[in-house]
């Protein structure tokens, strides 16, 4: 049987080794509060490195390891298109330019004390942040076609996480099994081990 | 050389442990550093977080400026050696296996059943960064709305909300 079709496959490009590093600094200079939306906004949308269902999946698996999902999901798309240099080159970019910021205000708060009154404005961002990560967490879900089962997953993770404020290893411990075995069985995967 | 070294063993622990990453760990990072290790009171710890909330990208850096405090230059790149380095070895050992068992018909729905949960902590973590946005009043609120739909409905890059939400809140949040 084959897998479900996307409605719009999408051609992907292979992005050439310059390519991935500058991708990945876009992506950690301008993410504010939610890196995982820039991501996926700069590597489905504008270049066009992974289609909407291979990032989601890249991400899904980033998410059960421990450490930064946008990290991790670094490190496999990069060594899915240059190896061990792909990588690191992702890495570097992701980290470069917001450490470079970051060593900035550690300077600026050693010799001042405090650090310059940008309060509201933080505020402001803050919170344009914040519907661009509910935005993009809406655009993936609907272009993902998912079904009604993984809808009621994707709900349940998103309550336990936000309303019950459970924490991550539990949730994913407690929802990636069902999860995974939902997705098994709707792929007739489980139905037929058991018939055969 | 001994306090970097502790640095480092401490951050490489944190770094294991961080499923969810930098908010997911940050309760364990606060009992390391305030209360087991004693580098840092309570009230620098939520300053130096709110620091590094000022930087943009992966919000796990927080390690890095943790390690500039207790340790200047060494210790900040002791920290960020150590909060990056083991999770990005399981996550390069991880896309290993999955090369490995590629065709195995298991593999892609297996896969697949990690998305719904991807997807719906994205947008846990973004309903929590706007309810924390909410303690300065309904503006923010109004900002998370226009900016969803903005995201959600439009592909035009979002640099144009958040420079229209920091100019707001500038002007009437200020």
């Amino acid at each position: 049987m084959p897998a479900a079709p996307d409605s719009s496959p999408p051609a992907t490009v292979t992005p050439s080794r310059p390519d991935l590093f500058l991708g990945y600094v876009k992506i950690g200079l301008f993410g504010f509060g939610g890196v995982a939306a820039w991501a996926r906004r700069v590597i489905v949308e504008e270049r066009r490195w992974l289609t909407e269902r291979e990032y989601a999946e890249v991400l899904g698996l980033g998410q059960v390891l421990p450490g930064p999902n946008v990290g991790n999901a670094a490190v496999m798309i990069g060594r899915r298109f240059h190896g061990l240099p792909g990588a690191l080159l992702a890495t570097a970019g992701i980290y470069c330019a917001p450490l470079i910021i970051l060593i900035a205000l550690c300077l600026l708060y050693d010799r001042y004390g405090r650090l310059p009154e940008v309060r509201p404005v933080m505020a402001g961002i803050a919170a344009a942040a914040a519907g661009m990560v509910i935005g993009t967490a809406c655009k993936m879900a609907g272009k993902l076609k998912l079904a009604p089962e993984a809808v009621l997953l994707l709900l349940v993770a998103t309550f336990c996480a936000a309303w019950l404020r459970l924490s991550l290893p539990l949730i994913v411990l407690a929802l990636a099994p069902l999860s995974i075995t939902a997705s098994l069985w709707r792929a007739g995967l489980i139905l037929r081990k058991a018939t055969s | 050389m001994a306090l970097l070294l502790q640095i480092l063993v401490t951050f490489s622990i944190l770094s294991l442990v961080a499923v969810g990453g930098a908010n997911a760990v940050l309760p364990e990072m606060h009992r390391q550093l305030v209360e087991l290790r004693g580098w840092m009171d309570d009230a620098t710890f939520s300053q130096l977080y709110a620091l590094a909330q000022a930087a943009p990208g992966p919000n796990i850096l927080v390690a890095s400026v943790m390690g500039w405090r207790v340790a200047a230059w060494g210790g900040m790149a002791m920290a960020t050696l150590g909060m990056l380095l083991p999770s990005a070895i399981l996550a390069w050992c991880m896309a290993g296996l999955l090369h490995r068992l590629r065709g195995a018909a298991w593999l892609k729905p297996a896969q697949a059943g990690l998305v719904p949960i991807a997807v719906g902590l994205l947008l846990a973590a973004g309903l929590v960064m706007a309810e924390a946005s909410s303690q300065f009043g309904l503006l923010p609120l109004v900002i998370v709305a226009a900016s969803t739909l903005f995201v959600w409905r439009t592909s035009w890059s979002p640099l144009w909300v958040l420079a229209g939400g920091g100019v707001l809140g500038l002007l009437l949040l200020g």
